[in-house]
């Protein structure tokens, strides 16, 4: 029998539903995981210990008494931890940067909020690249993420304490939050789902702006099925964020089925690189031929070339990064702008630049023409295919250290996953397979609002592969458990 | 002096050029972008009316409030102006304590409301733009245990606040003052502000410049290579003051051959005077660029015309209405100013129209106390002072008929315009019938005659 920190979301569900295990039990071992893994991994800035036990009590209580269910409340005593930049009422909150560093929390972000409200023990914060600025967690000022799969390795970014303490069973499972690839590439990288929803189907209210037009919260977890759970919790309309869709929100866990037939998926030829790392497209690909077995029809579909994404969503991030730091005068939380770090202060100087008057039009009103070029040439490709399939990154978890001197290391990490970001559309990282020893990831990218379509591709793909015994390694091998690490 | 050149007095050799911006603060329930209490006026404490989004916290989002973009729309419409089908928010950005978020939300090159105008007996003020923004927190400069601190308070903070901006149109501070009234009278009738100077829920600012006049006082001087903005106006007059001290001042350095130095000063109401505050070397760069957290708003012409329904009958259009009742220019200005005045007169043309005007001249001369008094008790008194009166037209008529024959040099001195004519007559009218002749009919049927 697994860990209990080792179990999916729907298995610890399923468990504590039948009261084989108590919310203190899961909780305990999560926290215990966190204690051994923590100091090799670091996937925490911090980590709520009495916080999440008196929720796992109080968890139990409810259960036990029968106020809470699990059709009430689906997450009842289940051990999750949030990205650093979700505000959690009376926790702290730095977003990786010292700017916040003594920041406590005046109120919960809208995504934290539906978790309590669902019972979920939220666990700690996990880090990331501060401000989310990065694809590594090498720019937190707490450090970097090291990747379960290999100590010397990155966890990726800039979700990727989310993304290792999912993959190393710290917790059930995590939320991340993904501007241009921020869930889907650390994602890749650890060996696990990661969900990025259409752009305003799940609220950005208390998340630490990054860039505003394009930041999404999903759900980073150890199967599809739990991320469909998670999404129809802290997916829909919000009244605090006037960009939130009001669009109802299916049930996407009672809607998942595996069922692809007819289902006609693109190859984009632009994004099977010459330049990934050999091996990366052949996985890939044969991930696509296992969907056509499955009944889906390959076609192979021609996009912009990813690399014109680059440029445009270097210029539309940077803007909104400068404008949204502006608050941190250092008349207030406690740091001043000396604290920022230098790709913080990067950003700030490109986007201020990109904002001023005479460049205005140069640059952020050329990059709004830009990114509608982008989000037509999507609704042209998605008029022939319902779904694209793509490696997520060109690479798998490059070495700790790696970003040193790497201004655009982010933007590079993130070439294949920058143009739906910007396109507001939605995609999913599976994990499709090791190279050398490091996880690889598919992502699989629709339209807008096609999340159920995404997870049941993504379903068919993980019920069709032996996941846990093949693809990467099971959840009680050494490798996984952080015993190597 | 005299300008040995144009031989024209030398004030005369400039025009006044001004622009006015006018900030009103709306008086919705809630706040501009949050679903604070909107009355920082009456907050018992500072920083009660506060959340994370009018704070500025981390993550905290602002969501527009629609009653605010409606008041908004709706004094547009009051201006004249046309409606934009599609408008947005943008972020202004600056640096100061009181602007939590580092940047201000407001409107840049889409606002609401646009092309207005309000006519002033001077000539008319184009309104360039009416459009909608946050207010500020405020700063309190105060010492605490003997040290000298800045405290801020963000009750006020993300107010709904409407900027109306004009088109360098105000040529005197005259017309200033008429304009602003104006503008003043037309809000507070639409009920969506206060406009209280005094705690300033209105504010004042001029963009001030001198034009050298050319030859033909009908061409209108190109506009000046530098304008001086004026700052910390909190009434009518200060705007007027403001205006004169700024054309001598102006007119003294232009004199010199030298161009007043393009900056921000302050008027000082206890110097009557203004004096520098800022010195531009440039337009400031604040970085505008639209809100990534509000969405474009789509403004349909059935949702403009739905606001429009709001739309109260103007003070400008209601003082027409009282000149065409016969009551005097002057009278009507003023009774359109009180609605209890406005009340009583409306009631009067609802009881006996042939008392309004006579109504009118009573309250506005404070011969009646409309408050205390009713419409009907005030008719009932003025029909028994009339009482014995000689009312009767056939007895009347060739009695004036005479009188008018027996003057022609007055009669002519009337048609040639002098008023005070008129009063002779209805003297010789009230001696010829001992004091009988009832005053209203003979006023009318001496007009008539002489006509």
């Amino acid at each position: 029998m697994p860990k209990l920190n080792e179990l999916t979301l729907l298995d610890a569900q399923a468990k504590l539903k039948a009261g084989e295990i108590t919310s203190v039990e899961l909780t305990k071992s999560c926290l215990e995981a966190i204690e051994k893994i923590e100091p090799e991994l670091h996937a925490f800035v911090t980590v709520f210990r009495d916080d999440a036990m008196d929720s796992a009590k109080l968890a139990d209580k409810n259960i036990q008494s029968g106020v809470w269910t699990f059709d009430t409340h689906p997450l009842a005593g289940i051990p999750l931890a949030l990205k650093d930049n979700f505000l959690t009422k009376g926790g702290r909150t730095t977003a990786s940067s010292k700017v916040l560093d003594e920041f406590i929390s005046t109120y919960d972000a809208t995504v934290t909020e539906k978790l309590r409200l669902a019972g979920a023990v939220i666990i700690g914060k996990t880090n990331m690249d501060a401000w989310a600025h990065g694809s590594s967690t090498e720019t937190s000022d707490y450090g970097a993420t090291h990747n379960p799969y290999d100590n010397n390795k990155l966890a990726g970014g800039s979700s990727g304490g989310s993304a290792a303490a999912t993959s190393s069973d710290e917790v059930v499972a995590a939320i991340g939050s993904e501007t241009a690839g921020s869930i889907r590439q650390p994602a890749s990288w650890c060996g696990v789902v990661g969900m990025k929803p259409t752009y305003g189907r799940v609220s950005r209210y208390g998340v630490v702006a990054m860039g505003s037009s394009l930041d999404s919260p999903g759900p980073m977890t150890k199967t599809v099925a739990d991320s469909a759970l998670l999404l129809s919790i802290i997916a829909g309309h919000d009244p605090k964020d006037a960009t939130s869709s009001s669009l109802p929100v299916p049930n996407y866990l009672e809607g998942l089925n595996k069922d692809v037939k007819g289902l006609k998926i693109g190859l984009p030829k632009e994004y099977f690189m010459s330049s990934s790392q050999p091996g990366i497209n052949d996985l890939v690909k044969q991930a696509a031929k296992k969907l056509e077995k499955l009944g889906a029809i390959l076609v192979e579909i021609s996009l912009l070339d990813p690399k014109f994404s680059i440029a445009d969503y270097t210029i539309i991030q940077r803007s909104e990064v400068s404008s949204n730091l502006a608050r941190y005068t250092g008349v207030r939380y406690g740091h001043d702008r000396s604290f920022f770090g230098d790709e913080a202060k990067r950003r700030i100087m490109l986007g201020t630049y990109a904002l001023s008057s005479g460049y205005y039009d140069a640059y952020y009103k050329k990059g709004e023409s830009v990114r509608e070029l982008l989000k037509q040439d999507f609704a042209r490709v998605f008029e022939s295919v319902d779904l694209i399939i793509a490696p997520t990154a060109p690479v798998t978890a490059m070495a700790v250290g790696s970003t040193a001197g790497e201004s655009m290391f982010g933007e590079l990490a993130d070439v294949l996953v920058e143009a739906s970001s910007l396109a507001g559309l939605t995609g999913i990282n599976i994990p499709v397979g090791l190279l050398s020893g490091m996880p690889v990831g598919a992502q699989l990218i629709g339209p807008h609002f096609q999340e159920q379509q995404v997870l049941n591709t993504a379903y068919a793909y993980e019920q069709s592969t032996n996941w846990k015994e093949n693809v990467w390694p099971t959840a009680n091998s050494q490798q996984h458990t952080g015993d190597k690490i | 002096m005299i300008d040995t050149v144009s031989r024209k007095p030398l004030a005369a050799r400039y025009s006044l050029i001004c622009g006015a911006e006018i900030h009103v603060e709306l008086k919705t329930k809630s706040k501009m972008f949050c679903g604070c209490k909107n009355d920082p006026f009456h907050a018992d404490k500072p920083n009660i009316y506060t959340c994370p989004v009018c704070l500025g916290m981390p993550g905290a989002l602002p969501v527009p409030n629609k009653q605010a973009i409606e008041d908004c729309i709706l004094i547009g419409l009051a201006l004249g102006c046309k409606i934009a089908k599609v408008s947005k928010f943008d972020r202004k950005h600056y640096f100061y304590p009181d602007l939590p978020k580092g940047y201000q939300i407001s409107q840049y090159d889409e606002p609401f409301c646009f092309g207005g105008s309000v006519d002033t007996s001077f000539g008319p003020v184009r309104i360039t733009r009416v459009h909608m923004e946050e207010d500020t927190a405020k700063l309190h400069h105060d010492s605490v245990d003997g040290k000298r601190v800045s405290l801020i308070d963000f009750n006020r903070s993300s107010v709904p606040l409407v900027e109306i901006v004009t088109e360098p149109d105000i040529h005197s501070p005259e017309q200033a003052k008429e304009f602003l009234k104006k503008v003043r009278d037309i809000i507070r009738t639409l009920g969506v502000s206060d406009c209280d100077m005094e705690k300033g829920s209105m504010r004042l600012e001029a963009n001030i410049s001198l034009a050298l006049v050319g030859n033909d006082p009908r061409v209108v001087p190109p506009l000046p290579n530098y304008k001086v903005e004026v700052k910390n106006i909190n009434s009518f007059r200060y705007f007027a003051n403001s205006l004169t001290t700024e054309f001598t001042r102006h007119s003294e350095i232009l004199d010199k051959g030298e161009t007043p130095v393009q900056e921000t000063r302050g008027y000082r109401s206890d110097i009557n005077s203004t004096v520098s505050q800022r010195v531009k070397e440039e337009a400031a760069d604040y970085r505008y660029f639209p809100d990534p957290d509000i969405p474009p708003i789509v403004i349909s012409p059935d949702w403009v015309k739905a606001i429009a329904t709001r739309l109260p009958e103007l003070p400008s259009s209601k003082i027409d209405s009282l000149i065409a009742l016969g009551i005097a220019d002057s009278a009507a200005k003023i009774i359109v100013t009180n609605s209890g005045m406005l009340e009583f007169i409306t009631q009067v043309k609802t009881l006996n129209p042939k008392y309004v005007q006579s109504a009118a001249k009573d309250i506005v001369n404070k011969k009646v106390d409309f408050v205390s008094m009713t419409p009907t008790d005030y008719i009932k008194s003025l029909e028994s002072k009339s009482a014995g009166k000689i009312t009767d037209e056939a007895i009347l008529k060739p009695m004036i008929k005479q009188i008018l024959k027996d003057n022609p040099s007055v009669v002519a001195d009337y048609k040639a315009g002098k008023q005070n004519a008129l009063g002779f007559f209805v003297g010789a009218v009230m001696r010829a019938s001992s004091g009988k002749a009832d005053a209203g009919i003979t006023n009318t049927l001496l007009k008539d005659l002489l006509n």
